[in-house]
């Protein structure tokens, strides 16, 4: 189980090398990596429930794990302040084939968008503060698995 | 039992947790809320759309119809954003 919730940068590289390093029998690896959109902002912080968030995380990985054939998989999100441009979340799936990989990987994505407790507060260049409101499409993108 | 609050709704209550004793008739999370508006204005003001509220009970995604009985924690939330 490879579940980080973390205020330092990572290293996507480094983190698909360790992910895959030693078994030989992973053809596939597919990753995502979500970056702070920086329009019109100076900064996005990230609010998270601690022990609730590790939990959700580990919950959405094992459902993974249980309904593609993975190798192994990483999420790691990061919390705190965080400037435009910044990585914010990555997800890697490893598998003997790419279609159980690519699958996952959205599927990893699609519920940590709507079951992890992040919250995102974006700060405006000019000098107001707004947290970002839940998009429906998320919901219908995390409905569509069942 | 321990309450939490997140986001704009810890902004608008003003604190991020607190310890409270509701009487015996507040059973679910529903009843919870009602009860924690008629505290004061701020949680009738942070409350008055429940319909973007969600619910956690030790940590695991409940509804508003959920028992809390025996809860130790109870986190109040706006819809999450992550990712």
């Amino acid at each position: 189980m490879a579940v980080r919730v973390q205020e330092a940068d990572f290293d996507p590289g480094a983190e698909l090398e360790a992910l895959t390093a030693g078994d030989t029998g992973i053809g596939a690896v597919v990753s995502f990596t979500g970056l702070v959109r920086g329009t019109g902002i100076t900064e996005m912080t990230l609010e998270h429930y601690p022990g609730m968030t590790e939990k959700a995380l580990a919950e959405i990985e094992a459902q993974a794990h249980a309904r593609w054939p993975l190798q192994g998989a990483i999420i790691i999100h990061r919390v705190g302040p965080l400037a435009p441009g910044a990585r914010i979340v990555f997800v890697a799936t490893a598998s003997r084939h790419r279609k159980a990989a690519f699958e996952a990987a959205e599927y990893i994505m699609d519920f940590l968008k709507t079951r992890a407790p992040f919250w995102k507060k974006e700060a405006a260049i000019d000098g107001t503060a707004r947290w970002v409101e839940a998009r429906d499409t998320d919901d219908s993108a995390a409905e569509r698995w069942k | 039992m321990q309450v939490l609050y997140f986001a704009w709704l810890r902004e608008r209550i003003g604190v991020g947790s607190e310890d409270v004793s509701p009487p015996d008739t507040v059973t679910t999370v529903g009843g919870l809320i009602d009860w924690l508006k008629t505290r004061e204005d701020r949680y009738a003001a942070a409350f008055a759309d429940t319909k973007s509220i969600r619910v956690a009970i030790d940590q695991e995604q409940a509804d508003f119809d959920a028992s809390i009985a025996g809860a130790r924690e109870i986190a109040l939330f706006p819809p999450v954003t992550g990712g």
